[in-house]
């Protein structure tokens, strides 16, 4: 268990970490390594405190600063950080520096067995990207760490790296009981992996919670946008009719029929939702919008690897089947239609 | 043809000293400059710089002046310890340089792995920067064996020129 509060360097906040796959997911300069790095010691924080299992590794109120070797953290870094002037065998050999010979050894062959990494003397820029992965987990798991500390690098993931990084993670989440904290611009690997994800803003937690939930049900426009949620519109609620489980919603040039909203009044202004696969769209052809029904002009359409993005005036975005669209594509007046059910409201604006 | 070998050896061996004690005093302080904040950092860092930029006529005038109570005779002691005058600041500048273009995380990944100052030292951050190591001292080498003037004039207690 790590409890965390920082509240310097402008980041503001609290969080504590069970056992598990905790994801501290934010865009560049949101202070996910800076809060890696507070906890690793690699920092000197201003006011704070870091609890580790009822060992405190910092606390600014009475001067308790460990250093980095004496905190128990394994780091995993971006770029892995193998040293690279040593073989893969020795940068695993090299937290063991206190055992004796005969046990050093024996742990480094069953680290080396675990991960099956083959040829432990290579060095790491001659081992394949997955092995380099895989040395880099075991360097930092084979002192027996209390704690796990990953920063997901943001670029050169191909799929295999991917797929193995998801493998590895999985077994340690599996096979050990660490608290895993995982620093990571990708809401993928929050959902493959994480049982919690902290969204982060300039220093702050602005949601957390099991990623379904906190991409579901961002309570503001602000976590809405980080989490990469499009479609994203002002409203104001006309009426709400709980018994017919319905509303009427007023946006900028239209008006939608929404289902009942709990905990909205009347009058509220809010923020409309709807993710782009659940807009249908259809060619205009002249036709009048029926209810839900919003005469849009496409001005772009953007290939996905299973559908065509449309992107309409007013900043609608659609995703529809590639079947679909295809015989339509020269068209530009289209009407988008907005299912009832997938309409979702988020708080003021 | 008969030749006499044994200035060159003497240069050599002047030179070799030279070198060795200057790396001696600018390792530690290039790695204190590195990797400590202290107050006056930039102080001691601006003085050992200021051999680099005077004039070795000013510099010998100087050495003259504060060394010049004592009667000194041209041993290889003095020569090694006037020319370490000049070759500590070289050496220092170029082992600063050669700390900070090590990539510092690898040596904060070794202070989490449980490694301490001394073992992150010469573990991870000597054969990061082996090479430029190599470079420097090497250069420090070249100009102690080159910069005989200064050095003849101080060590030689500004009479006697050469042995």
């Amino acid at each position: 268990m790590i409890q965390v509060r920082i509240a310097s360097h402008g980041v503001d906040l609290e969080f504590q970490a069970a056992a598990g796959i905790t994801a501290l997911f934010g865009a560049a300069g949101a202070g996910k390594s800076f809060i890696l790095d507070s906890i690793a010691g690699f920092v000197t924080l201003g006011a704070g405190r870091i609890i580790l299992d009822d060992k405190i590794l910092y606390d600014g109120a009475s001067g308790v600063n460990l250093p980095p070797r004496r905190r128990h953290c394994g780091y995993v870094a971006s770029q892995w950080g193998l040293f690279p002037h040593m073989s893969l065998r020795d940068n695993l050999l090299f937290p063991l520096a206190k055992l004796p010979r005969l046990e050093r050894h024996r742990r480094v062959q069953e680290m080396l067995g675990r991960l099956e990494i083959d040829k432990p003397a290579r060095r790491p820029h001659e081992a394949s990207p997955t092995e380099r992965l895989r040395a880099a987990f075991g360097r930092a798991l084979i002192g027996e760490p209390k704690l796990l500390l990953v920063d997901q690098p943001a670029t050169g993931f191909d799929l295999a790296l991917r797929a193995e990084w998801y493998r590895v993670l999985r077994m340690v989440r599996e096979e050990t009981s660490l608290p895993v904290l995982l620093a990571t611009r990708d809401l993928d690997t929050c959902f493959e992996l994480a049982g919690t994800m902290l969204l982060l803003h300039a220093g702050r937690i602005l949601e957390s919670g099991p990623p379904r939930t906190v991409v579901d049900q961002p309570s503001s426009v602000e976590a809405a946008r980080l989490l990469g949620i499009r479609n994203l519109f002002p409203a104001e609620i006309l009426t709400l009719d709980p018994g017919r489980n319905s509303s009427r919603l007023r946006l900028e040039n239209f008006e939608l029929t929404g289902p009942y909203f709990p905990g909205r009044l009347r009058g509220d202004r809010v923020w409309l939702c709807v993710e782009p696969g659940q807009l249908r769209a259809k060619p205009q052809n002249g036709a009048k919008p029926a209810t839900n029904q919003v005469a849009a002009r496409l001005e772009r359409a953007s290939d996905l690897p299973r559908s065509v993005r449309l992107e309409f005036a007013g900043g609608i975005v659609a995703e529809v089947a590639r079947p679909d669209f295809e015989p339509q594509k020269d068209n530009k007046e289209w009407l988008v239609e907005f299912p009832p059910h997938a309409l979702r409201v988020l708080g003021c604006p | 043809m008969p030749s006499d070998w044994s200035s060159l050896w003497l240069s050599l061996r002047y030179a070799g000293l030279a070198s060795g004690l200057s790396l001696l005093v600018a390792l530690p302080l290039a790695w204190l400059l590195a990797h400590r904040r202290f107050r006056g950092a930039a102080i001691v860092e601006a003085a050992a710089g200021l051999p680099l930029v005077l004039p070795p006529a000013v510099l010998v005038y100087y050495l003259l002046a504060q060394l010049g109570r004592w009667p000194l005779r041209f041993s290889w002691r003095a020569a090694v310890g006037v020319s370490a005058v000049y070759t500590v600041p070289l050496l220092l500048r170029l082992f600063r340089s050669a700390f900070a273009a090590v990539d510092r995380s690898f040596e904060k990944i070794a202070s989490s792995l449980g490694a301490g100052e001394w073992r992150i030292f010469w573990r991870v951050t000597v054969p990061l920067a082996w090479r430029a190591f190599i470079g420097a001292i090497l250069i420090a080498f070249v100009r102690a064996l080159v910069d005989f003037g200064v050095t003849a004039l101080v060590a030689g207690g500004g009479r006697q020129v050469g042995t």
